[in-house]
């Protein structure tokens, strides 16, 4: 079974240290969520996955395999990023730019076969994209552009799928609806999810298990209920909230306190 | 519009192919016609004109295709084979070199204003051809071109040397350190110029760029470089393509960035230094060719290299023939002709689609 093992790896930028000694694993079938605040790491985490940055420090493992003894294709056919604000060329139309995420499956003197077109087909009906085809991506909005590229990946075929705030662009039915399809990926085709997600609410109520960084490192890890609650939030985020559990299935619900309440209280 | 629409997604559902890949492998098919009549038809267009049927039958005896007895003048062979089918050749050869080229180094850069000389590639060579001006005149035939190619590559592995950031490639910096060196050569070759005395002449009219005095090894010398290289790049359309995301999501998607770009920009470079080494610093093709395919035919490399390279050709041969025949006997240097007959169908396109063409 394929495991992604992160083993006391500290990531940076030359010099500067963004997270330190950070170790996890995830497991086939798993949705893993990374939630903490702005400039905690969660990206920088991503970009180590994928090999954008090297760690300084300890060891990233696919499988049991060094992330490092793989090509860069191989790694592509097993990981894929739905990336947070991608640039995307705006003359390609979006049946173009879902094709590109076939690249890592095809040699440099292959076309692209029936087959990989059926794959993009498949991929861009999930993300209810299919419509779009011959558009131009200039012309999409954001949220459009945010479900092409997670079209993308799934016309990878990843084994493993690693998506930065995939639903910072999208209104609240297509935030389901992406989140639905993750979890769908998760259950059904054995993939391993790992999602960064500023929203503690959606992070609490898809994922399986949460990882909560903070100033560059762990601060806990464990399913929701463990990982969220006002205390963590209020030592994490410096933010005062109440958590109550999920009317539907107990799972944590936060709801902010604006400070007009506050202050009302404290009278 | 709707009809249209309604057609080609009748085409998808028949084959599962993009309607617009048809009409794409069309167009190029249809580009290799037009560049093989082109080629047969400007033979015979010159001082003395040639009739189509002659031009066809000194072709075929030439190839030994069939045997045909002569009819035509014995001076007519030698004007259609050795005085205008090299010059035609080299014409086609180096405006498919400089349109390869410009479109795989809009590419890379992701920008519009990008050409085949951005990285100092002409100012080497025009200081290379210098030099060789400046030589005994019996070293000079084989020697300014040479010197040219030479200068040619050297400046942009100089450029490259300086923008290199340890193992990565940051494309900014090139276009910056390919100005400053463009710059300082360019200096240097004004410098020789005014020095030069009485050869200025034909340093000039090299720098303006000309076809005239074509012959065969010219066409030979330069042919390898610019197939292997055309090549080359035509083989890495797919990677070019996904470059056009940026530099993370194409490594994020296994393309190894670091060593195509190094591939790209040689072998683009290897083919604009031949292009420029025997006919000189041609500017606009590198140009205006890529976008004027792109913005007809979109921007998917695998079908925009191939149709830049037969575009660029068909113009270079169709410019070629009208720098010599306008003012005949006089020539108009080829610079010139590129400029007028491009920029204003460039500019048509450009009202025609005012759309991102990136």
């Amino acid at each position: 079974m394929l495991y992604l093992r992160l083993d006391n790896v500290t990531l940076g930028y030359g010099k500067q240290v963004v997270l330190r000694h950070v170790s996890f694993q995830a497991g086939p079938g798993e949705i893993l969520g990374i939630i903490g605040p702005n400039g905690s790491g969660k990206s920088t985490l991503i970009r180590g996955i994928t090999r954008i940055i090297r760690p300084s420090y300890g060891d990233i493992f696919l499988d049991g395999s060094d992330l490092y003894s793989l090509s860069r294709q191989k790694l592509a056919q097993i990981v894929a990023v739905v990336p947070q604000n991608p640039t995307l060329p705006e003359a390609f139309t979006a049946f173009e730019v879902v094709l590109m995420g076939r690249t890592p499956h095809l040699g440099l003197l292959r076309y692209e076969a029936k087959r990989d077109l059926d794959i993009i087909k498949s991929a861009m009906e999930a993300t209810h994209t299919l419509a779009l085809a011959e558009r131009r991506v200039g012309e999409l909005s954001g949220g459009e552009k945010q479900r092409l590229t997670i079209a993308r990946a799934l016309a990878q075929e990843p084994k493993i799928i690693l998506m930065d705030e995939p639903t910072a662009n999208l209104d609240i039915n297509y935030q389901i609806e992406t989140l639905g399809l993750a979890r769908q990926l998760s259950r059904n085709k054995e993939l391993i999810v790992v999602i960064t997600l500023h929203d503690l609410n959606l992070a609490a109520q898809y994922c399986d298990r949460l990882i909560l960084l903070s100033n560059g490192t762990i601060y806990s890890q464990g399913i929701p209920q463990e990982v969220i609650n006002a205390r963590t939030i209020k030592d994490v985020y410096g933010a005062q909230v109440c958590v109550y559990p999920h009317p539907v299935n107990k799972l944590p619900a936060t709801l902010v306190v604006s400070d007009k309440e506050k202050t009302a209280r404290s009278k | 519009m709707a009809l249209e629409s309604i057609r080609s997604t009748a085409v998808q559902k028949r084959t599962g192919y993009p309607a617009q890949w048809r009409s794409r492998i069309f167009a190029i098919s249809a580009l290799a016609i037009i560049l093989i009549i082109t080629i047969v038809v400007t033979l015979g267009v010159g001082s003395t004109d040639i009739p189509f049927g002659t031009i066809l039958q000194i072709l075929l005896a030439k190839l030994s295709i069939s045997n045909v007895q002569p009819t035509w003048a014995a001076n007519m062979e030698v004007i259609v084979f050795d005085i205008r089918l090299p010059r035609l050749l080299l014409a086609g050869l180096v405006g498919a070199a400089l349109a390869v080229a410009g479109t795989t180094y809009q590419g890379l850069f992701r920008n519009p204003l990008a050409d085949p000389y951005l990285i100092g590639v002409a100012q080497g060579a025009a200081l290379g051809a210098v030099i060789g001006f400046m030589l005994p005149v019996s070293w000079q035939l084989g020697s300014i071109p040479l010197l040219a190619f030479i200068g040619a590559v050297s400046a942009a592995a100089m450029v490259y040397s300086i923008a290199r950031v340890g193992k990565t490639l940051p494309m900014t910096t090139l276009i910056l350190a390919g100005v400053a060196i463009g710059a300082f050569l360019a200096a240097i070759t004004s410098y020789l110029m005014i020095a030069s005395g009485d050869r200025l002449q034909g340093i000039i009219s090299w720098l303006l760029g000309s076809f005239s005095l074509t012959s065969w090894w010219q066409v030979a010398a330069v042919t390898p470089y610019i197939l292997i290289g055309t090549l080359v790049i035509w083989l890495l359309a797919r990677p070019l393509n996904v470059m056009q995301l940026d530099e993370e999501q194409a490594q994020q998607l296994g393309i190894n960035v670091e060593q195509v770009k190094l591939i790209l920009l040689g072998a683009a470079t290897l083919i604009t230094a031949a292009a420029v080494c025997f006919c000189g610093i041609i500017g606009f093709v590198g140009i205006i060719i890529p976008h004027a395919m792109r913005l007809i035919w979109g921007p998917d490399h695998r079908f925009l290299l191939p149709l830049a390279t037969l575009a660029g050709a068909i113009f270079l041969i169709l410019a070629d023939t009208a720098a010599r025949t306008m003012l005949a006997p006089t020539e108009v240097p080829i610079g010139v002709i590129t400029a007028l007959l491009g920029a204003p169908f460039f500019l048509y396109l450009l009202r025609q689609k005012k759309r991102a063409v990136f």
